[in-house]
């Protein structure tokens, strides 16, 4: 249900820029501190986007691991678990948000927290043709493919 | 037709957490300090904000009531002759599953502001995405029952992680429970080491003295911080 809300979020966001303009990517940071699940977002974006201009626009989400920095320390740690052998100990899959090196509590959040809308792909009209120019070609070759089919899978990438 | 890249650089909630600032100036200028109160549904939050109620002594609170549908809890809470505001989310998607800052917003009209110096925002029953919106609050608290399991910061540590104050409700069940209070304050711990937790029992008042102080507590530093002119919140 998170990545629903998020989804709508991220639709008022796009079609604020988009100014009228059939948008064809969406390019988002979301950070693994969110929580939010990357096929699930996908799956609520295509719904959420029916009947707008992000109808079939491919979501290129950009995964970014989290970094927490010590206010006592300075000591920086991604909060996330490890990945060790399989544990069926819970609390060995919980995010450590004390500092592994000094105890200490308070932390700032680096990365990790972000949700953020970097650049949207828009199709834009030619330029009306200057008077003696020949005819316009509205449909020339690679200006034909539409909107990506809302089913695109687009695989997140890592971030190193 | 050409493909064209705008840049946006925008935080999907920055709408939202516009609207949220504009509602804390609303708050600010009445000297009314804001509270968000969030649990899974049937944690108590309605029964804890009752008891609560019974403590005010003069000071003016007002509430906002977040369900998807009916009223029940704001004519539970109208019985105190304080200002009750239902807002019901069921016109979105099959009912929005939480308070979003424009929600609060068109409710705060009803809302008598110059007549209350706190305002609590119980949340629609949820812990996943009333951790998301920003209403404008000045503190956000969260309760636990114990009839929930000890490892639900490990599931919702979202949630856990954007509250200063998690309350642990139901006490007066452990009797009857194979619930391990110190593992779930350890949990709390791992998510959110500076969460201050607060074991209650609504129902028996043990304990809700201390949820009143606290609460009480953050009206009283926003009006101390007003006072002095530090419109600035770290946030």
């Amino acid at each position: 249900m998170h990545e629903l809300s998020v989804s709508s979020a991220i639709v008022d966001t796009v079609l604020r820029h988009a100014e009228g303009r059939q948008v064809t990517v969406v390019h988002l940071k979301v950070g693994r501190l969110r929580q939010v699940v990357p096929d699930s977002l996908e799956f609520y974006f295509g719904i959420v986007s029916r009947d707008t201009l992000c109808e079939g626009a491919r979501l290129e989400q950009q995964l970014i691991n989290g970094l927490m920095r010590c206010r006592a320390c300075a000591g920086e740690w991604d909060p996330a678990p490890p990945i060790t052998e399989h544990s069926l100990d819970p609390s060995s899959m919980l995010p450590q948000f004390r500092c592994p090196a000094c105890g200490e509590a308070g932390a700032e959040i680096i990365a990790g927290d972000e949700l953020q809308v970097e650049s949207i792909d828009v199709d834009t009209p030619e330029q009306d043709p200057s008077p003696g120019e020949g005819p316009r070609h509205p449909v020339g070759a690679g200006s034909t493919n539409g909107p990506s089919p809302s089913h695109t899978h687009s695989h997140p990438r890592e971030e190193t | 037709m050409h493909q064209t890249k705008v840049k946006v650089a925008e935080d999907a909630l920055d709408a939202n957490t516009t609207i949220a600032n504009a509602n804390r100036s609303d708050f600010d200028r009445n000297g009314v300090a804001c509270v968000n109160l969030m649990s899974a549904p049937g944690a108590g939050k309605t029964t804890l904000l009752e008891r609560t109620l019974e403590l005010r002594g003069e000071r003016r609170i007002g509430v906002l009531e977040g369900d998807v549908q009916g009223s029940m809890d704001a004519d539970r809470l109208s019985v105190h002759h304080i200002p009750v505001i239902q807002i019901n989310t069921d016109s979105g998607f099959g009912g929005e599953c939480h308070l979003d800052a424009n929600m609060v917003r068109s409710a705060l009209p009803d809302m008598p502001l110059d007549e209350i110096d706190l305002l609590v925002v119980e949340n629609v029953g949820n812990l996943v995405c009333p951790a998301e919106f920003r209403i404008g609050e000045d503190a956000k608290a969260m309760i636990c029952s114990v009839t929930e399991g000890e490892d639900k910061p490990l599931k919702y540590p979202l949630m856990f992680r954007s509250c200063e104050l998690v309350v642990i409700n139901k006490i007066d069940l452990l009797p009857h429970l194979d619930f391990d209070v110190d593992r779930l304050v350890a949990n709390i711990d791992q998510v959110n080491p500076e969460a201050r937790v607060l074991l209650l029992s609504a129902r028996t008042g043990e304990g809700v003295a201390e949820f009143a102080e606290w609460l009480f507590g953050v009206a009283d530093r926003e009006h101390a911080s007003v006072s002095v002119g530090e419109h600035v919140h770290s946030h």
